[in-house]
């Protein structure tokens, strides 16, 4: 049986592999967001209690190798609250989320510090709450001159869902290394598995370099002041 | 004088950071539409005087009144007092993400709860009023120094402050942008606003100044009508201050 043939054949299944990947970044992406900027934003503007609580949790999913993470989890953390049996599919969109999250409060932190005073003085020199300031301020700003940043995330993030494959999640690596198995041979179908990462970071990449010229606004440029 | 003319009364303010003492016990009076000039040695507490007096620093002792109603300790309610009381800064500090309209329009709608339309109507207007109209659309990044501090003059006066404070407006412009920005300046003491104003530019001190005052050490030294600088005895110090920057 020829390469392609196997490739059409197969190509269903890898389909569903890549549909669990894509899934994979999303979580990390997303869940991170929705983590990472109140993270940042409790790191900088929290009472010290709430800030020391923020940085245990980026120094715990930072400190960690992903591999060690996905198997405390999966091993021991979900079984210990009676999750044992949930899909590893959702541990590791859990752990990358969390270990996206860590890593982009880090960007969302440095951010929001690299903001003059001066933003938060004048909006409080007008009425505005502290919080206020923040949100009207601060964040958009934080936000326009973090994006370059955190789209770097996309590629690490993307490559970093293959590690999922030590826990058995249905993802691409996973669906390929079962074609391999399967049809013994090996070099053709991870080389097409090379080939779909590839092609899933030159579509996302495009897709973040097109949202940063979407929002930038005269002086937020990336690459230059 | 009626007290009623009295929109601003600071009496006895005290600042140290850490062991230094900043401002040793100011005090004084603004009646309605005056115009007081602060001049005096750089690190004199001036800039930390006009801070603690909208309590974006929060003097040790000593109190703040605008129109009677202390403004020192006031809890949450300082928003509303901040709100009444328009600064403006060295370095303009417009929020950079926003164009010179939403700059403007921005507290109008967070803070005054204006609508949209209704803030921009205001916020165009105070453009106008400091010739900034045909630049609504220009982010502080595209803008000189000089139109980047009239912008940051309209965002303050969009909110129709009762006193107006001036932190060294022209100290970071380049000397040909410094004559923008005190034309505009002028105007509004014409126009009758009350304004405290924190200058290096001594001519333009002397020429706009209802009442100058000296500050050194945390104190005002000598104060007076700028007509008795030459020859009053009140205006010792502030004459030898003066004679150096005219040697210059």
């Amino acid at each position: 049986m020829d390469i392609s043939a196997i490739l059409i054949d197969w190509f269903p299944f890898l389909v569903t592999g890549i549909i669990a990947t894509v899934g994979l970044v999303l979580s990390a992406l997303g869940v991170g967001f929705v983590i990472g900027l109140p993270a940042a934003i409790g790191q900088v503007y929290g009472s010290r209690p709430v800030a020391f609580l923020i940085n245990v949790y980026v120094w715990f999913f930072r400190g960690l190798p992903l591999l060690v993470l996905l198997f405390l989890f999966y091993f021991g953390i979900f079984p210990a609250i009676g999750l044992g049996d949930v899909s590893p599919f959702i541990v590791g969109a859990f752990v990358l989320g969390l270990h996206g999250g860590a890593y982009q409060a880090e960007i969302f932190r440095g951010a929001i510090l690299s903001i003059g005073e001066g933003q938060m003085t004048a909006a409080r020199s007008l009425g505005m709450s502290r919080t206020q300031a923040i949100r009207h301020v601060i964040l958009p700003q934080a936000l326009l001159i973090a994006l370059p940043g955190w789209s770097n995330e996309y590629p690490t993030v993307l490559t970093d869902t293959s590690v999922c494959y030590a826990i058995g999640v249905a993802e691409l690596l996973t669906r390929a290394s079962v074609i391999v198995s399967t049809e013994y041979v090996a070099m053709p179908i991870y080389l097409a598995c090379a080939g779909i990462y590839l092609v899933l970071n030159y579509v996302g990449m495009k897709g973040l370099h097109l949202l940063e010229r979407r929002v930038s606004v005269p002086g937020f440029e990336s690459g230059g002041d | 004088m009626t007290t009623d003319d009295i929109i601003l009364r600071v009496v006895g303010l005290h600042k140290s950071f850490g062991t230094t003492e900043v401002l040793k016990g100011v005090s004084f009076t603004v009646r309605k539409g005056e115009t007081k000039v602060f001049i005096g040695p750089s690190g004199t507490g001036k800039s930390t005087l006009l801070r603690c007096i909208n309590q974006l620093i929060i003097p040790d002792a000593g109190q703040v009144y605008l129109h009677g109603e202390e403004v020192t300790h006031a809890g949450a309610k300082i928003n509303q007092y901040r709100a009444k009381i328009g600064m403006v800064f060295q370095n303009f500090n417009l929020f950079d993400h926003l164009t010179a309209l939403r700059n403007v329009e921005i507290a109008l709608m967070k803070v005054k709860g204006m609508k949209e339309a209704e803030a921009r109507e205001k916020a165009l207007f105070e453009l106008r009023r400091v010739g900034m109209e045909d630049r609504a659309d220009h982010y502080p990044a595209q803008l000189s120094g000089g139109q980047a501090q009239r912008v940051s003059i309209a965002r303050a006066l969009a909110m129709d402050p009762d006193v107006m404070l001036f932190d060294e407006p022209t100290s970071a412009l380049d000397p040909e942008l410094t004559g923008e920005v005190l034309e505009v300046i002028r105007s509004l003491a014409q126009a009758g606003m009350t304004m405290l104003i924190v200058t290096h530019e001594m001519r333009f001190a002397l020429s706009i100044a209802d009442d100058l005052l000296f500050m050194e050490h945390g104190t005002i030294l000598e104060s007076g009508s700028p007509a008795d600088l030459a020859t009053s005895p009140n205006f010792e110090r502030t004459r030898q201050f003066a004679g150096r920057f005219a040697e210059l």
